[in-house]
């Protein structure tokens, strides 16, 4: 049986640098976190690629694994108590778990920026907003005082913050929660990145402001030609603005799909329940389902497949055999472009 | 006393480790309340036993000072032992730490000078933390006009610098035995302990929990007592231990002033006092009464400080 | 900001009130009869008891005693020591040198204490962390009047570093060791308190954020962490004042340091009811001030204070 070790996707007209490699791949990412009650094992084994101007949206509850992986692909993670025993986070072709620190830091912000969920307490409260998005082009670029402050009120301008001129001295507190989502926003476009992480952008917002800000950032996306990670456990957010989904369970990617196909047909039965608990007007009345179980401590994951002691469909080799991300294909073994399956039974999943 | 604890604890809300969230969340071990949790932390602490020991050892020799020496500690003799150097190696013998200036046994006087310390300090802790820990209940659970009056009445009182105070209070009294000194020093005392509930108290009130009692119906004083006051005590007892170690030192300094605990009471503070006249030539006089002060203190302000980080998860 | 400053100002004047009724009620209703204790253990004549009562005011009624002293206060009249000086007088003299000791102190204490804690503080849990919690724990625990002796033995006595008394309290080589002495207590706090902060903020979100704009290390710490650190030391050392004068009687006594501490002290020793209110009015006087200007300094750090 063939197995994927990546997804496969399309270079953009931005990714392709000399090597012709992709903008951001994750190769057999491992992270650990020693606490006192053991080691616990974040991310094992995850693989991902992102090219420029593609939407790769990573989803999952939390605990799977999900934002542990970007932290570490933006080198932000905390070590000790964290650690990376394996794994390589290539960017453009660079391992940059190999590169010195210094070399780390000039691409976190500048090739590389991350947008943080809860932007109140992501953003500094004692410092003014145009201090904190002017501080990037201070110390990236080198910038005056004042040009620093001109670009702010211009950021700000273009993530369409009404009177900017007049807010860019102010205070975090003292703006909405989808202003200062915008602030964030602006914060990470600041040096036009190649890559953008977004870290749950909109699950601390009002339900419309998160349409606002998310077709905000799918805009500027698209404008400068940037790969996205998006990170989140909404499903309705993913199905607009992605272009390829990977599931994550308990720090193993369980399924990978382009992103209508994942709706259309589940291959694992995790995805599929994640699906079937989404509240649908056509089943008013009905009982909503409900994955039954909780997600696996992760200092004590189940043998062989880690979703199985949640799993309709287990039997004795998912409690004994870890599942490998299968290549999903049709019926009749025809080729689907990008799925996988972390699954012994993606087969009856998906066709069943 | 300084009033640090306060400030920290409002301050730790603010803030919480993702990563720490992240490694405890799915955790499906029996679920360990917050003063289970601050036991299984203290006991994995090699502070909190050397503390522990060393206290356990103190409250020995305040209960039963005969067991641990013969000597009288009242009766001097200055024509054999007037300011006899300390034979070290004389182990529990009167003449261990040598004599003082009346030619009494220092190692008895350290001995018996024990129950003074502690009991002011455990006498005065009590107090505060009763009529402070009630004041501060009340105003921050009533709020309103009750809160406005104990907080204007704890500003006043916050005002008067502890020690200048207590010098005050103190020199109105010739004969201060152990009792006045407590009262004199918890009249002072109690503003910090009123504080540190009063925040606690409103912080615990808006709780979800506290909320849900209240729908619920549940009288003013099952609210106080089982509600509130359990899930808002926690920097209050914390404060409380830190405490302790300040008021023995507290003590020990106005004696030293001649403003604390009076002859014939025993104290740590008299006794420095003494040997400070002759320390160019005999610093053994005021080297072991400090010292065994300066132990006591450190043992209940290490303990203090052990309770603090057991119940402060946030400051691991 | 000119408004919270306005109302910091109005807010200040109860407290100055009570605090003052406080220390004039706690001097003249507590037992010990000032005058009669002039007499020492001989036997004192009515007739000039009754007089110098009356001349001190002491035959009227505590609240009428109040009200005069207060309005007296207002003209800047702060009242007459038994010896027949004017307390302001006094004060004026004694005032200059407890001033220099405190502010050597409190600088001392900055220093020291915040260097400390920042170390311990962004080294959490490795070595230096509780090497530094271990001697502020130790700082606690010595009473500053054994600290203070023990530094006089070693440091003047036996090794002959320093002078054992300040003779000038201009010189400050000579105010050093009385001020690091005064310093220590609130120095170890300081440094624990710092520590604290520092550890924690330094797992804030917005540090995060800080590391994931790429900003250097130096940056980080310098700017977002001792910004948001600094709030609650700053606040700390405002209402530590308090602890400086207590601190002070002691200190000034062991190195003979002739200030306000020593003349509170002895004033107290002699029952001097208009004495110690003076210089305790004069005290809370200052020690308000110096909340006011901390709380200003605390808006100027924390704009969610400045706009609340």
């Amino acid at each position: 049986m063939t197995t994927i070790d990546k997804t496969m996707s399309v270079p953009g007209p931005r990714g392709g640098s000399e090597s012709g490699a992709p903008l951001l791949e994750v190769r057999d990412l491992h992270v650990e976190f020693h606490t006192r009650d053991g080691v616990a094992k974040a991310v094992n084994g995850v693989n991902y690629t992102v090219d420029a101007g593609e939407t790769l949206a990573v989803l999952g509850e939390s605990g799977s694994g999900k934002s542990v992986t970007a932290q570490a692909i933006m080198g932000i993670l905390d070590m000790p108590p964290g650690k990376i025993p394996r794994g390589e986070i290539r960017f453009r072709g660079e391992d940059m778990l190999t590169m010195s620190h210094e070399e780390r830091r000039r691409i976190r912000g500048q090739k590389i920026a991350m947008i943080f969920q809860d932007a109140l307490s992501a953003l500094n409260p004692v410092l003014s907003v145009g201090y904190q998005l002017g501080e990037m082009f201070r110390v990236h670029q080198g910038m005056s005082k004042k040009q620093a402050k001109a670009r702010s009120i211009e950021l700000m301008e273009r993530v369409r913050i009404p009177a900017a001129r007049e807010r860019v001295n102010d205070y975090p507190h003292q703006f909405s929660g989808g202003m200062r989502q915008r602030i964030m926003i602006a914060m990470a476009l600041a040096l036009e990145p190649d890559l953008i992480i977004a870290d749950e952008p909109t699950t601390a917002l009002d339900v419309t402001v998160q349409a606002q800000v998310m077709d905000l950032l799918a805009e500027l996306q698209q404008e400068f030609n940037m790969g996205l990670i998006l990170i989140t456990h909404d499903l309705g957010v993913v199905a607009d603005v992605a272009d390829k989904i990977a599931v994550m369970y308990a720090g193993r990617i369980v399924e990978t799909a382009p992103v209508h196909e994942l709706y259309k047909r589940p291959a694992h039965p995790y995805t599929r329940g994640l699906l079937d608990s989404i509240p649908r007007l056509d089943q008013k009345g009905q009982e909503l389902y409900a994955i039954k179980g909780l997600p696996p401590n992760l200092t004590r994951i189940p043998t062989g497949c880690a979703f199985n002691p949640r799993c309709p469909k287990a039997e004795d080799i998912c409690r004994t055999d870890v599942p490998v991300l299968h290549r999903v294909t049709e019926q009749g073994g025809g080729e689907i472009a990008g799925r996988g399956s972390a699954c012994h039974f993606w087969k009856e999943t998906i066709h069943g | 006393m300084p009033d640090t604890t306060q400030t920290t604890l409002t301050a730790a809300e603010k803030t919480g480790g993702d990563t720490a969230a992240l490694v405890s969340k799915p955790e499906q071990r029996k679920p360990r309340s917050l003063w289970g949790d601050a036991w299984f932390e203290l006991r994995h602490r090699p502070m909190f036993w050397v503390s522990a020991t060393l206290l356990v050892l103190l409250l020995l020799i305040a209960a039963f000072p005969g067991l641990f020496t013969s000597a009288d500690p009242t009766k001097g003799d200055l024509t054999n032992h007037f300011l006899s150097k300390p034979e070290l190696t004389h182990f529990f013998q009167p003449d261990w730490f040598g004599y003082d200036g009346q030619g009494r046994s220092i190692y008895a006087r350290v001995i018996y000078g024990t129950r003074a310390s502690i009991l002011v300090g455990v006498g005065v802790t009590a107090a505060v933390t009763l009529v402070g820990g009630l004041l501060g209940l009340v105003a921050g659970y009533f709020g309103g006009l009750i809160d406005s009056i104990i907080s204007r009445m704890t500003d006043m009182f916050f005002g008067i610098p502890f020690l200048l105070g207590a010098m005050v209070v103190l020199n109105a009294f010739t004969e201060r035995k152990v009792y006045v000194v407590v009262l004199a020093l918890a009249f002072l005392g109690w503003t910090s302990m009123a504080r540190v509930t009063r925040s606690s108290v409103i912080s615990a009130k808006q709780a979800d929990y506290v909320t849900a009692a209240r729908a619920l119906g549940a009288s003013t004083t099952r609210m106080l007592f089982r509600h509130v006051l359990p899930n808002a005590i926690a920097p209050t007892i914390v404060v409380a231990t830190i405490a302790l170690g300040g008021y023995i030192s507290a003590e020990a300094t106005l004696s030293y002033l001649g403003l604390g605990l009076s002859e014939p009471t025993i104290s740590w503070g008299i006794d420095i006092s003494q040997g400070s006249k002759a320390i160019r030539d005999n610093p053994h006089a005021l080297m072991f009464p400090a010292g065994m002060l300066t132990l006591t203190v450190f043992a209940f302000i290490m303990l203090g400080d052990a309770v603090r980080d057991a119940l402060d998860p946030k400051l691991r | 900001m000119g408004r919270y400053a306005a109302r910091r100002l109005l807010q200040m004047i109860p407290i100055f009130i009570g605090t003052t009724l406080l220390i004039f009620l706690m001097v003249h209703i507590l037992p010990g009869d000032p005058i009669r204790a002039m007499w020492g253990d001989k036997a004192a004549d009515p007739a000039q008891v009754a007089a110098l009562r009356h001349e001190f005011g002491l035959d009227q009624p505590v609240w009428k005693q109040y009200i005069d002293y207060m309005l007296n206060l207002f003209q800047g009249d702060f009242g007459k020591t038994f010896g027949g000086r004017q307390v302001i007088d006094v004060m004026s003299e004694a005032f200059p040198v407890t001033l220099r000791l405190t502010l050597f102190a409190i600088a001392i204490e900055i220093v020291v204490g915040i260097g400390l804690g920042a170390w311990a503080g962004l080294k959490a849990g490795k070595a230096p962390d509780s090497g530094v919690l271990i001697f502020t724990l130790l700082v606690i625990s010595i009473p500053v009047f054994v600290l203070g002796y023990l530094a006089r033995f070693v440091l003047a006595d036996k090794l002959g570093w320093v002078a054992p008394n300040v003779q000038d309290s201009e010189n400050w080589g000579q105010l050093f060791l009385p001020a690091f002495v005064l310093a220590m207590l609130s120095m170890a706090y300081v440094a624990r308190l710092t520590r604290t902060t520092f550890a924690e903020n330094l797992r804030a979100d917005y540090m995060r954020t800080a590391l994931a704009k790429g900003l250097p290390r130096r940056r980080i710490v310098g700017v977002h962490l001792l910004r948001n650190s600094l709030i609650p030391v700053i606040t700390f050392i405002g209402t530590d004042v308090g602890a400086f004068i207590g601190g002070a009687v002691i200190t000034e006594g062991i190195f003979n340091v002739q200030g306000v501490g020593n003349v509170l002290f002895r004033a107290i020793q002699t029952s001097e009811g208009t004495t110690i209110v003076g210089v305790v009015t004069i005290l809370v006087l200052v020690i308000l001030l110096i909340n006011l200007v901390i709380d200003l300094l605390y808006a100027v750090l924390d704009p969610r204070i400045r706009y609340a």
